[in-house]
């Protein structure tokens, strides 16, 4: 299994920073009332690791990765990003911060269904000013080197559930960037499919220039962390080496 | 983006097919009858201004003038010369007791003034003699279908015999009759005997006179109206344009075609776009702005738009092309001021369906793209 091959030490708490949470808030409003659903988040998430978020349904774990990548804004504390501050950026400057820095992973693939599998993983080359042409191609390379040799030029509903979520791992992966995020990755596919996703995940997280943070409700995929944060009520609980955490909760 | 959904594909060049060959055919259909109106008085290329009763508003509507009208136009100075012109319905009666109406078109007798000039048959130099007429080719082909052209076929006018002695060919005209040139004296003859015939006074302004001063001058010194070659076949056009209710006709069907062109494509991008929104929001999450998407979009409609304008020029070409022997359509054409303004609204119909449906996108929240 990937989680063997891996060559970093499990408690590499010492790999440098890529995210540094500080008493994060987030309020919504609903109605006339302020519905405080993050409390004082404070966390750091590592380089070279895969971090998983996991907790109940409803804790904030959606709402939290939704700020960690700078597409939801929080209602007070600090963020430190790859040594930017996330707080201080415009709304135009974090589109092209997402666009450098972050590939993202849903739950639902979210693949455009008029775009071939390569068309869509080109996407964010193509949002970088990368000709369709230039874009497609590399999301071929992306794309056979996740065991998707062959289904390049296929359009996502010819594809099955676990194949559509390569493509969106590719998409995430093309443009190398230094941060995937993902929310539930494996919450549409079966066990087998799943795992097999998640390897993919853990051997992207084994690079060092690599943060994987991933939000799972699915417990059978813990082992591939490196690590888990807790949470609960919109608090972090638990700030766990995966092992300890699979052991008490796997 | 919508290739990969063909019913929304084809329903798009389909909305914007039907909004061209509607608004390039009615358009054309209208401009060329427009120019039939004008096309009578043009033909007349001899002559710089038509003097006529003042209450005349239109080529088609004839109030008869005196006698001396011509010799009070003759007299005004700056004329080179003024010649009377008949125009007026008449009714001929074939040797076999059928009655067809006719266009009769009497020019002065010396020098032909208004007569058709693109002879195909007989001389036309026969007008000046008694009882000959000449015909133009499609009406000689609608009076007597099936038979060959030929000169000397022989028709009756109120009871006078005249023998068709030359063919030309003519610009249709706003009336599709057949006309028959005759010389003014003939018509004359065969006319009912009215006080006064004299439907215009044709004008030639001498060697250096302007032919906007020479108007004013005819108007003031004989009270008619007169008018020049282009003012008289504008007058004409206004005339159908404010007067009759062609122009509301043809309005309401090219606007009926724009309307629902815009209906067709505004709808179905609307669709797409509503059907899209997650992966439009994924999109916006992975730094795709606003602006790219707008691209993205726009080129794809812009090959929809292309196909759907193609089709359509298209079939307005090949209705004028299998028309075009058609009497009743005769001289119609496609006009390349038509395509191009049809370009022109069909790319505003696109961008104005695309901007409607992507202002969703635009306000999207990227966050949505989590929710569930
Ligand atoms: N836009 C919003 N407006 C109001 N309340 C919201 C909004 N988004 C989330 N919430 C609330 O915030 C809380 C946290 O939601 P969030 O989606 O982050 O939870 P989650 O941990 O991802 O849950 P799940 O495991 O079910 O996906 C919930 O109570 C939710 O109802
Ligand atoms: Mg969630």
């Amino acid at each position: 299994m990937a989680k063997q091959s891996k060559v970093l030490p499990v408690t590499a708490s010492t790999n440098p920073v890529a995210i540094q949470v500080r008493k994060v808030v987030k309020d919504f409003a609903v109605g006339n009332e302020h519905l405080r659903v993050l409390h004082d988040i404070t966390a750091d998430i590592r380089m070279g690791e895969l971090t998983m978020l996991v907790g109940p349904s409803g804790c904030g774990k959606t709402t939290l990765i939704s700020i960690l990548s700078g597409i939801l804004s929080s209602s007070g504390g600090e963020i430190t990003i790859f040594g930017e501050s996330l707080i201080a950026m415009k709304d135009s400057a974090k589109v092209l911060f997402r666009r450098e820095n972050i590939g993202f992973i849903f739950q639902q693939y979210n693949l455009l269904p008029a775009l071939t599998a390569a068309e869509n993983a080109a996407m964010p080359l193509v949002a970088a000013g990368m000709t369709l042409e230039a874009a497609t191609e590399k999301a071929r390379e992306v794309l056979r080197r996740i065991g998707m040799e062959g289904q390049t030029e296929k359009l996502p509903r010819m594809l099955s559930g676990g194949q559509q979520q390569r493509v969106a791992i590719a998409r995430a992966l093309v443009h190398n960037p230094r941060l995937i995020v993902c929310d539930e990755p494996t919450a549409a596919l079966d066990a087998k499919t799943g795992r097999q996703v998640m390897e993919i995940l853990r051997e992207i997280a084994n690079d060092t220039n690599r943060c994987v943070l991933v939000v799972t409700h699915d417990n059978r995929i813990y082992s591939f962390a490196d690590r888990i944060l807790a949470m609960s009520d919109g608090r972090i609980v638990g700030d766990h080496a995966a092992e300890d955490y699979v052991h008490d909760h796997g | 983006m919508l290739m990969g959904d063909r019913a929304k594909y084809f329903g798009l060049i389909f909305g914007v097919t039907f909004a061209t060959l509607l608004m390039t055919q009615q358009v054309s259909i209208f401009i060329s009858l427009m120019a039939r109106t004008a096309s009578a008085i043009y033909a007349v290329d001899e002559a710089d201004i038509w003097v006529m009763d003042p209450r005349v508003r239109y080529l088609e509507e004839v109030e008869p003038l005196r006698d001396v009208e011509l010799g009070n136009v003759r007299s005004v100075a700056g004329v080179e010369w003024a010649v009377p012109f008949y125009k007026g319905l008449a009714t001929i009666r074939m040797p076999d007791g059928v009655t067809q109406q006719v266009q009769l078109i009497g020019v002065d007798d010396v020098t032909m003034v208004g007569r058709c000039p693109e002879m195909v048959m007989g001389d036309p130099m026969a007008l000046q003699r008694p009882q000959q007429a000449m015909m133009d080719v499609n009406g000689f082909l609608f009076t007597w279908p099936g038979e060959p052209l030929q000169v000397g076929k022989q028709v009756e006018l109120n009871d006078n015999r005249l023998t068709i002695s030359a063919l030309c060919e003519v610009m249709p005209t706003f009336f599709t009759f057949p006309i028959l040139y005759v010389s003014y004296n003939t018509a004359m003859e065969v006319t009912p005997p009215t006080r006064n015939k004299m439907s215009f006074v044709l004008v030639k302004a001498a060697d250096g006179v302007s032919v906007a001063e020479l108007t004013e001058r005819i108007t003031a010194q004989t009270g008619l109206q007169a008018l020049s070659q282009h003012d008289f076949a504008w007058r004409s056009i206004n005339y159908i344009l404010e007067r009759t209710g062609i122009p509301i006709n043809f309005g309401i069907t090219i606007i009926l075609g724009v309307l629902i062109g815009l209906a067709i494509t505004a709808q179905t991008f609307y669709i797409f776009v509503v059907e899209n929104l997650k992966q439009f929001a994924a999109l916006k999450a992975i730094g795709v702005t606003n602006l790219q998407l707008l691209r993205m979009v726009l080129a794809q409609a812009a090959i929809v738009g292309l196909s759907g304008y193609g089709l359509g020029v298209g079939l307005t070409a090949v209705f004028f092309t299998v028309t075009a022997d058609a009497p009743a359509l005769k001289g119609f054409q496609m006009y390349w001021q038509v395509v191009v303004g049809t370009a022109g609204v069909m790319t505003l119909i696109v961008v104005i369906s695309i901007l409607f449906s992507l202002r969703r996108v635009f306000k999207l929240d990227p966050a949505m793209v989590f929710r569930g």
